[in-house]
C-alpha cells in the first residue's frame, strides 16, 4: 500500500501515543488510590495499540464510539489532556463540563462521539454516524469500539445486519481483552467470535491487538476500502487489560492469575514491543524515547495539577443542557 | 375549511418538513412502499425514495440507535415504532441514549429525533398491541413528549417535533387516524408547552390528553345541557408541560378532573394532580380527580377491554358528583 504509514514521524507518534495513554491512565489510577477522583473508572493499560493503531488510521472527522473503558479511545482520537482530567474530576472545564465524567467523555471536534456506560450500548450511534456519512456523501468512516463483553448483546447484531445491508462505512472493532468484567470470554461466548460478523457477509479480519504496526496496517486498509463503499467490515483484536475491570477490581485471583497478567506484561507489552523494534530497526534510540516518556509523564502531571486546581462547576449549570435550544 | 383525516395531517406535515429540509430521513418497519399497517406514510416513498424513507428489519432497539447516532451527526431521522408497545424494547436507546447525549456532553452534542409511536385501547389487539405508555417516555429528563388530540393537532404538533432539536415523542392514538378535522392549507406551527383551552368554562376543569380529549368535550356537552359550564383544556404536550394554564383555570373553576388513557398508576393523571395540589390547593372546593385506564393489562375480550379505558359518561358522572359535593 502506498500510504502506509512507514516512517520515522509515524512510528514515533504511535510510540507517542501509545505512552501519552499509559501516562493518563497512571495518573488516573493515582487520582483514584489517593481520593481524590469522584467514582470509579476503567484502565485501558494493556490495551494501547488497539485504540492507536486504529485511530492513526483515521481523519479527525472520522467518527468513532467508545466504552466504559474509554480514555484510551479519547486519547488516541486527538484529547487534550487537561480537559481530560478536568472531567475525570468533574471540573468545569472537562470535555463535557463535568456532566458526563469518565464513563461518558466526548470529544467532537476530534470525532469522538462518546464513551457510553452501557456495554455494546453504540453501536447503534456508530452505524447511525456511518449512515449520515453515506447519505451526505461525506467519505467519513466511523469505528465503533466495543469489548469481547458486548458480543453478548443483541443491538451489536441488529446493527451489524443494517450496516451490511446498506453498506456502510463503519468498522465494528472488538477489542476481546479475555474478560467481559470478571468472567472469561469462553464462559460467555460461544463459538467462532469472526463468524459471527462473517454470518451477515461481513468481512471479518483477526490481529495481534499488541502490535500497533499490524493493528495500524490493517486499519488503513479497511478504512480506504470503506471510504470507497466496500464496508462495514469487522475486526476482531486479541488484547489484554493489565488491571481489573475496574480500580476498585484489586484481588481478581478467582478469575485470573498473577502469572498470566505478568506474562502479558513481561512478553506482550505493546509499548515496550514497539520499543524494541524502533531501537533494533535503528529508526529510535533507546535515549530519544525515554526523552519522549519523561516529556509525557511531565505533561500527565502537569494536567493533574490543573485539573486538581480547577474551578468546579457553577450550580446554575445542573439545569443546563437538559435540552438544546431550538 | 377543508377536512382532513389525522393521519393524512401526519403524512402532509411529515412531506412539507422533508421538501423543506433534505437531512429529515424515516426510518422503521413497513415504512416505504406499505405505507405502514396504518397507511399513515403512503406516498412518502415515491416522492422522497428509499434513501429518506427507509424499511428496516424488525430490529427496533437497532434503527433506534442507528437514529440517534444519524441526529448526532447531521440528519433529522423520524423513527417509526409501529405500535407504542414496542417502547419496551428500545428503552435503552430512547432514555439513555438519545435523552442523554445533549446533557452528558455538556451540550457539545445533541439529537434531533422524532420518534411515532401509538397508543389507545379498544381496538381488540390485546395486551401487547394496546398499551399507552407516554407517562414512562414523559418521566425521563431530555425527552419532549406531544399527545396530539385531532388531525389539526397532529399536524401543527409534528412540524414542530420535526424542527425540535431534542429527541421528540409523539404518541398518535391509532383510532383516531381515519377522524376528520378542519386543517388549514397554510402552514402553521404548534408551540410546545402551550396548552389549549378548546372549551372556556367556569364551573369544572377537565384536563384530557389525546383520545381523551373527545371523550371530556362530549362530557362538557352533556353537562352543559344541565346548566354545568365544564372548561376542558388539552396540554397538547405533556413534556414540557402548561403548569400555568391548568393551574389558572382550576383557580377559577375551583374544581378538576384529570382524564388520560395512561395507567392510572403513576402516571399523567397523578402527576397533574399533584401540581393542582401543589400550586392551587386553597382554590379547590372538592378533591381533584383522576380517570385512566384502569390498572390491569389490556383484556382482548371486547366486554372487558371497554371497562378499562375512561368514557364521556364517566367524566360526565364524576363531574356531578363532585359538583354535587358527593366526593
Amino acid at each position: 500500500m502506498s500510504n502506509k504509514k512507514d516512517n520515522k514521524n509515524s512510528y514515533l507518534q504511535m510510540f507517542r501515543q501509545m505512552v501519552r495513554i499509559r501516562a493518563f491512565e497512571e495518573q488516573a489510577n493515582q487520582l483514584y488510590l489517593s481520593a481524590k477522583m469522584p467514582g470509579l473508572t476503567h484502565m485501558y493499560v494493556g490495551q494501547e495499540a488497539v485504540a492507536v493503531g486504529i485511530c492513526e488510521a483515521l481523519t479527525p472527522n472520522d467518527k468513532i464510539t467508545s466504552t466504559h473503558r474509554g480514555h484510551g479511545h479519547c486519547v488516541a482520537k486527538g484529547a487534550d489532556f487537561k480537559q481530560m482530567f478536568c472531567e475525570l474530576l468533574g471540573k468545569k472545564e472537562g470535555y463535557c463540563r463535568g456532566k458526563g465524567g469518565s464513563m461518558h467523555i466526548a470529544d467532537q471536534a476530534n470525532g469522538n462521539l462518546g464513551a457510553n456506560a452501557i456495554v455494546g450500548g453504540s453501536a447503534g450511534i456508530a452505524t447511525g454516524a456511518a449512515l449520515t456519512a453515506k447519505r451526505l456523501g461525506k467519505k467519513e468512516v466511523s469505528v465503533c469500539f466495543f469489548g469481547d463483553g458486548a458480543l453478548g448483546q443483541g443491538l451489536l447484531y441488529e446493527t451489524m445486519n443494517m450496516a451490511a445491508l446498506w453498506k456502510l462505512p463503519i468498522i465494528y472493532a472488538c477489542e476481546n481483552n479475555l474478560y467481559g468484567e470478571y468472567t472469561k470470554v469462553e464462559e460467555m461466548a460461544a463459538g467462532d467470535l469472526k463468524a459471527r460478523a462473517k454470518g451477515f457477509g461481513i468481512e471479518s479480519f483477526e490481529v495481534d491487538g499488541q502490535d500497533v504496526l499490524a493493528v495500524n496496517n490493517l486499519t488503513q486498509e479497511l478504512v480506504e476500502r470503506a471510504r470507497k463503499g466496500d464496508g462495514p467490515f469487522f475486526m476482531l483484536l486479541n488484547t489484554y487489560r493489565y488491571h481489573g475491570h475496574h480500580v476498585g477490581d484489586i484481588n481478581r485471583e478467582y478469575y485470573r492469575s498473577k502469572e498470566e497478567e505478568q506474562l502479558w506484561r513481561d512478553e506482550r507489552d505493546p509499548i515496550k514491543n514497539l520499543s524494541m523494534l524502533l531501537i533494533d530497526k535503528k529508526i529510535s534510540t533507546s535515549e530519544e524515547l525515554k526523552s519522549i516518556e519523561l516529556e509525557i509523564e511531565k505533561d500527565a502531571e502537569e494536567a493533574v495539577d490543573y485539573a486538581l486546581n480547577a474551578a468546579w462547576p457553577e450550580a446554575s449549570e445542573v439545569n443546563m443542557h437538559v435540552f438544546a435550544a431550538n | 375549511m377543508r377536512e382532513i383525516t389525522f393521519g393524512a395531517a401526519v403524512n402532509e406535515a411529515i412531506s412539507e418538513e422533508m421538501r423543506l429540509d433534505n437531512s429529515i430521513i424515516v426510518l422503521g418497519e413497513d415504512v416505504a412502499e406499505a405505507g405502514t399497517p396504518f397507511k399513515v406514510l403512503s406516498g412518502l416513498v415515491e416522492e422522497f425514495g428509499t434513501d429518506r424513507v427507509v424499511d428496516t428489519p424488525i430490529s427496533e432497539p437497532g434503527f433506534t440507535g442507528i437514529a440517534v447516532g444519524a441526529a448526532i451527526t447531521g440528519l433529522r431521522p423520524i423513527v417509526d415504532i409501529m405500535f407504542g408497545d414496542f417502547l419496551f424494547l428500545i428503552m435503552d436507546q430512547l432514555c439513555n441514549q438519545a435523552a442523554k447525549t445533549h446533557y452528558m456532553s455538556g451540550g457539545k452534542l445533541s439529537v434531533p429525533m422524532v420518534l411515532r409511536t401509538n397508543m389507545g385501547a379498544t381496538r381488540r389487539s390485546a395486551a401487547q398491541h394496546s398499551q399507552s405508555l407516554h407517562s414512562l417516555v414523559a418521566h425521563i429528563p431530555g425527552l419532549k413528549v406531544a399527545m396530539p388530540s385531532s388531525a389539526y393537532e397532529a399536524k401543527g404538533l409534528m412540524k414542530t417535533a420535526i424542527r425540535d432539536n431534542n429527541p421528540v415523542v409523539i404518541f398518535e392514538d391509532k383510532l383516531m387516524y381515519n377522524d376528520k378535522a378542519e386543517v388549514p392549507e397554510e402552514e402553521y406551527l404548534i408551540n410546545f408547552g402551550e396548552a389549549n383551552i378548546l372549551h372556556p368554562g367556569t364551573d369544572i376543569t377537565l384536563i384530557a390528553t389525546s383520545s381523551m380529549v373527545q371523550q371530556a368535550e362530549i362530557a362538557a356537552n352533556t353537562l352543559a345541557d344541565q346548566n354545568i359550564s365544564a372548561e376542558v383544556i388539552d396540554p397538547r404536550t405533556i413534556s414540557p408541560l402548561d403548569e400555568n394554564t391548568l393551574i389558572n383555570s382550576v383557580k377559577k373553576t375551583s374544581h378538576a378532573i384529570v382524564i388520560d388513557e395512561g395507567h392510572q398508576n403513576f402516571g399523567v393523571t397523578a402527576e397533574i394532580a399533584a401540581r393542582i395540589s401543589e400550586k392551587a390547593f386553597y382554590y379547590l372546593d372538592a378533591p381533584v380527580q383522576r380517570l385512566g385506564a384502569m390498572d390491569v393489562p389490556v383484556p382482548f375480550s371486547p366486554v372487558l377491554e371497554d371497562l378499562t379505558v375512561p368514557t364521556a359518561q364517566q367524566i360526565h358522572d364524576r363531574a356531578v358528583m363532585v359538583l354535587k359535593g358527593e366526593i
